[in-house]
């Protein structure tokens, strides 16, 4: 009967430190492609209201942050990783939060600044300090500042109606009528591409909380922040025509919130590191909208916050069970 | 009876101030079914059995037997001589052979006992009505000496059953030191797949109740628990009727992996928190297994040492599960010829549950002391993604039981930083794997802080 122990062990044993079982419905994979999936309503919204402009876009960034992706991944003599979807979230974050008219060499320049210096020159995936998407959109913001400062929005000749108006932002900076709030809540304003449907970013927003891929606390505490600061400006001066309300749903303040914000590698690794984290989104936002020459400061706020994470870590160390 | 009498053991208890449960921890598939309702069965003795030394936590026992000597079921073989080891006893009539090398589920090399079976053996319904039938007294223990039932149980060379096989009477003690105020028996069962403290409590809850009463009189405790958690109501059941009125309580806990820690259980029952580093006695608690309390009755109302355990052999790459009462020594490959053998698919064997047991790479090995169980799992369980990067999605921070942020100390480790892991409080980790199981980019997180520690465990000690 030894034999028969002998003859069945050698064929099969695998030998592995524990666990032996895994969750393997959960991967970093399944957490891209949910990203994804919640970004296909801001998606949808902004093909409807820019058409060709917004198909444009987004398919340079996708195309050019795969290649990036490709090419410098060959540079670091490393495997090839576009299966794990990140360079694709990537692409379509960054072509949603461009201007409709931008021309075509600003989503490539914009996607190969995102890869390669906003994740590569880190190390890849999982090492990068600042949203990549973010680098590249603040490069070419920078580079190209006629393009797409507020001016850059507006193309009069366009068919599209909302792209000859001014963004509301802007538009409110420069003492005209704020936009109907229903219009800014459904996406009836010029904008960036990604963030103008305030509905299309909660129902997305919506479907990464339930699935547990951002976590809740950072757009809360954004959300959060922002109704108290903008809910105290408000109160202040009563007569202002933009309200709390006008703050919430113009702008990437929602995009911003749930996909750029909730970003895990770049975003703090506890609960409560999230809430500093997403407070500090917030009061950037609100004191780079109320006083800096920007009319928008999403992007701004979670650059800076982003540098901030590891610092944020370090401060909300968990306590061990059992310590005092 | 008198009417005081009546009223005092059906006064309804109030409920453990514990939580029931405690924060974080995860929700593995259970998987108990497989062994879940198959009654214990006796194994019969095999041929052959190899006794290792060292089954325990702690210095190995003294060999007192020469090879040829001639051993009646019960007699010890080996004596514990340190305070924390075990003596060990001949789970049949044999004779005792070459003594041998054995390989335990860890991975440790250790001299060992080869007992080849001789004679009559007592098997079948003898053997168990031997170890686990008859009566069970529940009295108050008033008349026992506390002293008497800690030296029984060193008599009998009881360990910790659940699976950290730590010498019992150096647990259960009288201390003046540490005062205890509360025994909990450990009933959780947290580990997927097993079912062994699940089967005993169900068919002998009254030789645990008996235990539990004896040790909570040997520490000197005024409050004993049985914890159980909620996916065992029938165990709960079972143990609520042979508790009737014998003063202990039984503490329903939510089910979520790793319940059974003794940390996390006193948690739950208690809602203390045992100091980082310490142990239970250091909040007056005195934690043990159940199937060890039903070895502590044994020895000390029956006076018959540890010769036998029982375990369950499960998992989807064996042909029978079943839950098994066998001898302490005997080979892994007797215990699964005897269910039925391997499937095709069978992929990997594990001493223990899935969570925190060892595989092996021979079914050689003996059944020690502290062997729960045999799962085998077959390919499609053990499936697992290929390894990525971390994201940093914290999965793993609100996985871990002891609050521990264990990307950052699989980093370090990795690093060798062997500061940065002890500011991230590396020692805590207790390697329950939760991390591991959840963690999307699949990486080896225990695997990498089990080396972080042993690193920091070396650096002390130079």
């Amino acid at each position: 009967m030894a034999d028969f122990s002998q003859q069945k062990t050698e064929a099969v044993i695998h030998v592995a430190p524990s666990p032996h079982i895994f969750n393997i419905e959960t991967t970093t994979r399944s957490m891209m492609r949910d990203v994804l999936i919640a970004l296909l309503p801001v998606l949808f919204t902004a093909l409807y209201l820019f058409r060709w402009s917004a198909a444009k876009q987004i398919v340079i960034c996708l195309a050019a942050c795969l290649v990036g992706e490709a090419l410098f991944t060959r540079m670091r003599q490393r495997p090839l990783a576009l299966w794990d979807l990140s360079a694709a979230v990537t692409g379509v974050i960054l072509g949603l939060s461009l201007p409709a008219p931008a021309p075509w060499y600003i989503g490539i320049i914009a996607s190969f600044v995102a890869v390669g210096i906003g994740k590569m020159v880190f190390g890849g995936l999982g090492m990068n300090i600042f949203n990549p998407a973010m680098v590249g959109r603040a490069f070419v913001m920078i580079a190209f500042a006629d393009k797409m400062a507020a001016g850059g929005y507006v193309d009069p000749d366009r068919a599209v109606d909302v792209m000859t108006q001014a963004t509301p932002l802007t538009a409110f900076r420069q003492g005209g009528m704020p936009v109907e709030l229903s219009d800014l809540f459904w996406g009836f304003s010029n904008g960036s591409i990604g963030e103008i449907s305030a509905a299309a970013c909660l129902i997305g927003g919506g479907y990464l909380l339930l699935r547990r891929v951002a976590s809740w606390q950072i757009p809360a505490a954004v959300l959060a922040t922002v109704f108290v600061l903008a809910g105290g400006a408000n109160l202040m001066n009563l007569n202002s025509s933009w309200t709390v309300w006008h703050h919430f749903f113009s702008g990437a303040l929602l995009f911003g919130a749930f996909f750029i914000a909730t970003d895990p590698v770049t975003s703090p690794l506890t609960g409560r590191g999230k809430w500093i984290f997403g407070i500090g989104v917030g009061v950037l936002v609100m004191l780079i909208r109320t006083f800096s020459g920007y009319p928008e400061g999403v992007m701004f706020a979670v650059l800076l916050m982003n540098a901030c994470t590891p610092l944020i870590n370090r401060w909300t160390r968990p306590r061990p069970f059992g310590s005092w | 009876m008198r009417l005081q009498q009546v009223f005092t053991s059906y006064r309804p208890t109030k409920p453990p101030p514990g939580p029931g449960t405690f924060p974080h921890g995860v929700h593995p598939p259970e998987r108990k079914d497989f062994s879940l309702d198959a009654p214990i069965e006796v194994v019969p003795p095999p041929k052959t059995l190899k006794l290792p030394l060292l089954q325990h936590v702690g210095q190995p026992c003294t060999p007192l037997v020469k090879p040829k000597q001639q051993v009646a079921f019960g007699d010890m073989i080996a004596r514990g001589e340190a305070f924390i080891s075990a003596s060990l006893h001949a789970p049949l009539n044999g004779v005792i052979g070459k003594t041998a090398m054995t390989t335990l589920p860890n991975g440790r090399h250790v001299e060992t006992i080869v007992l080849n079976s001789e004679g009559e053996q007592i098997t079948g319904q003898a053997l168990w009505d031997d170890i686990f039938g008859g009566e069970w007294p529940k009295k108050q223990y008033q008349a026992i000496e506390p002293q008497m039932v800690s030296d029984a149980i060193h008599a009998a060379g009881i360990v910790g059953l659940g699976g950290a096989a730590f010498p019992t009477h150096v647990k259960i003690l009288p201390s003046e030191k540490k005062p205890i105020h509360t025994l909990i028996v450990n009933g959780c069962e947290c580990e997927p797949y097993l079912t062994t403290d699940y089967r005993m409590m169900v068919e002998i809850p009254d030789a645990i109740v008996s235990g539990a009463l004896l040790a909570a009189r040997a520490v000197g405790a005024s409050r004993t628990f049985i914890g159980v958690e909620s996916n065992k109501l029938e165990a709960v059941e079972a143990l609520r009727l042979a508790a009737a009125g014998a003063g202990i309580q039984i503490a329903v806990l939510k089910t979520k992996y790793p319940q059974g820690s003794e940390k996390h259980l006193i948690k739950g029952i208690l809602n203390r928190e045992v100091p980082l580093g310490g142990l239970p006695a250091d909040v007056g608690v005195t934690m043990t297994n159940v199937a060890t309390v039903a070895a502590v009755a044994r020895a000390v109302v029956r006076r018959k040492p540890l010769t036998h355990r029982v375990i369950s052999v499960t998992g989807g790459g064996i042909v029978k599960p079943k839950n098994l009462l066998v001898p302490i020594g005997i080979s892994m490959a007797d215990i699964i010829e005897y269910c039925g053998g391997l499937k095709k698919t069978a992929a990997r064997i594990v001493a223990g549950g899935p969570m925190m047991g060892f595989a092996v790479s021979s079914l050689d090995r003996p059944i020690t002391k502290g062997t729960s169980g045999i799962t085998v799992l077959s390919h499609e369980e053990i499936k697992k993604e290929t390894e990525t990067v971390c994201v940093r999605c914290g999965r793993c921070v609100d996985a871990c039981p002891m609050n521990l942020v264990p990307t950052k100390l699989a980093m370090a480790s990795r690093l060798k930083d062997l500061n940065l892991a002890r500011q991230y409080s590396i020692m805590a980790c207790f390697e329950c794997g939760s991390c591991a199981y959840v963690c999307p980019a699949a990486l080896p997180l225990v695997q990498l802080i089990r080396s972080g520690k042993a690193m920091v465990a070396r650096e002390g000690k130079k």
